[in-house]
């Protein structure tokens, strides 16, 4: 009987590809469906903020050298991965990543958390030349970053873009991107109150690269780079991570 | 295209489908092969009564045995923290003095301190701790800040120019740059400190910049560096006089130093380690240098 079933199926072509498409698509209404109906896939995170202009243009230059080839940005729900990155990724923490940049290999560490745990400078020094301060690192040098200048004529076409996909970016901040990007990265500039006044007081507002004269895309990269897990800290109320949460009243 | 077939020598009925007089025989899929494919399929149906399988509408099958990731990796880290208990309360709670006497818990201390601070600190104060140029140099017996665990605690806790609100601040000002020395002061002033820890330098040709240096240094830098520029340990200040260099102790660097200024940054790891964590590494770091011949 199954056989005469399969047999009579293979021979009808509109009734074959019908049998593949529904056979294909379970995976996805298993799998992709019920996020949007099942309101625990995301936690709630009031605090969450959305990235600046800088910490975006950043993270563009992050997607564009193909860093997360080689660094995955989710900490997984592993012991000893908690152990030693920090309390494992909430899916809430890449709310605002479009695309998300989870990554599936580790050649170099997991920067899920990597905000705050270097200095700037480090940052610098490593991305210039990894072997200066990790001698038996393998990642190529990025020296060329501290030289591009960071274009910012287009930041307010990419937040728009962001919004089109359901960042809350306001109109303030897209008018603004531009200039909140240089205010960031120069903290003495007049352009850098606006950006602690539109992104929040918590908004590390620095010369990243160590030059506050020049806008590059150093600048950019490390500021993407101080912000990661730092956009909300849902991940240290949330878990029984050994991690203590951090109190902004402190 | 004929169907139904039969092969005559194996009496098995053919796919119907012929290339050039060759024939595919409808042979079924093995015996065991099938079974195989059976049993899975039983095992599958069976799980997702078991764990977490399927969605409905706005909620899921949680499963019979109860299993989340999230509730199993925290019980998992609960039980590494239970495991390190006997140790780790002992170093949280008991004051240093008397951890540093207990020679058994100091090897777990180093044992456990090694592993923190390959993970967090030896990315910029190098594997073997004795740091680089713009990082301190951990095993000597020269601290910014002070080398006893407490010192040291505060320090890891607050972090340096942190992001801490309590956080120890420490600046070196643009003496050049800013324009609170002439260019020849910033020379003078780098020969006095280069001669401090180079007696050879002093010589004829270059005693007089040296004595104009020395004038310029109790002006401008014995607030904090102290009249005889050992530094401070309450404010960071550098000694200047020993030959241990966080930058360098090279003239050139010494005037890069004085004109541009220098702040250096420890990041805060008060919200990332617990307090035995911290602790251990206190006692790591300073038994680092004690340690030292």
């Amino acid at each position: 009987m199954p056989e005469f079933f399969h047999r009579k199926l293979e021979r009808s072509a509109i009734g074959f590809v019908l049998a593949i498409i529904a056979a294909a698509s379970v995976g996805g209404i298993v799998e992709i469906a019920p996020l949007f109906t099942i309101d625990e896939t995301v936690e709630e995170a009031p605090d969450m903020r959305v990235y600046t202009p800088l910490e975006l243009s950043g993270r563009n230059i992050y997607v564009r050298e193909g860093c997360y080839a080689c660094h995955s940005q989710m900490i997984r729900t592993l012991r000893d991965e908690v152990e030693r990155y920090g309390p494992y990724s909430l899916a809430v923490e890449s709310q605002y990543d479009r695309p998300m940049l989870w990554g599936s290999k580790r050649t170099g560490p997991d920067l899920a958390r990597v905000g705050g745990k270097y200095s700037d400078f480090w940052h610098v020094a490593h991305l210039i030349n990894p072997r200066d301060v990790v001698p038996e690192s393998n990642m190529p040098a990025y020296a060329f970053l501290a030289r591009n200048r960071l274009r910012t004529d287009d930041l307010s076409g990419h937040l728009r873009a962001q919004r089109a996909l359901g960042v809350p970016y306001t109109d303030e901040m897209i008018e603004n991107a531009g200039r909140d990007a240089y205010g960031q990265a120069a903290p003495d500039s007049a352009a850098a109150p606006g950006v602690t006044e539109r992104y929040g007081p918590a908004t590390t507002v620095s010369a990243f690269d160590g030059v506050a004269t020049q806008l590059t895309e150093m600048d950019a990269l490390v500021a993407y780079l101080q912000v990661l897990g730092r956009l909300t800290d849902a991940a240290y109320r949330d878990t029984a991570a050994p991690e203590e949460a951090p109190d902004p009243a402190e | 295209m004929a169907v139904n077939e039969r092969d005559p020598v194996t009496g098995r009925e053919t796919t119907g489908h012929e290339w050039n007089g060759i024939k595919e025989l409808d042979t079924p899929v093995p015996r065991g092969v099938l079974m195989f494919l059976i049993l899975t399929h039983i095992w599958a149906i069976a799980w997702w009564f078991f764990v977490p399988a399927w969605p409905i509408g706005t909620t899921y099958t949680k499963g019979l045995l109860g299993v989340d990731q999230q509730t199993t990796v925290e019980a998992r880290i609960i039980e590494g923290q239970s495991e390190r208990a006997p140790w780790a309360d002992r170093v949280a709670s008991e004051p240093y003095d008397s951890i540093l006497a207990d020679e058994g818990l100091m090897q777990t201390v180093r044992s456990a301190g090694d592993q923190l601070f390959g993970d967090n600190c030896a990315a910029c104060h190098g594997r073997d701790a004795r740091g680089r140029a713009g990082y301190p140099d951990l095993t000597d017996d020269d601290w910014l800040w002070g080398g006893e665990p407490e010192t040291i605690e505060q320090t890891l806790r607050l972090g340096i120019n942190a992001a801490h609100p309590e956080s120890r601040i420490a600046q070196m000002p643009a003496f050049g740059r800013d324009q609170m020395l002439e260019r020849t002061q910033v020379r003078d002033v780098a020969a006095y400190v280069f001669a401090l820890s180079n007696p050879d330098y002093s010589t004829e040709e270059t005693i007089d910049r040296i004595e104009a240096g020395r004038e310029v240094f109790a002006t401008s830098c014995a607030a904090c560096h102290g009249d005889n520029a050992e530094g401070m340990a309450e404010i960071g200040a550098p000694n200047l006089a020993d030959d241990r260099w966080v930058y360098g102790g090279d003239m050139e660097t010494i005037i890069a130093s004085v004109h541009g200024g220098r702040q250096g940054h420890m990041p805060t790891w008060d919200e990332r380690m617990t307090d035995a964590e911290i602790r251990t590494l206190s006692l790591y770091v300073h038994d680092l240098a004690a340690r030292q011949p």
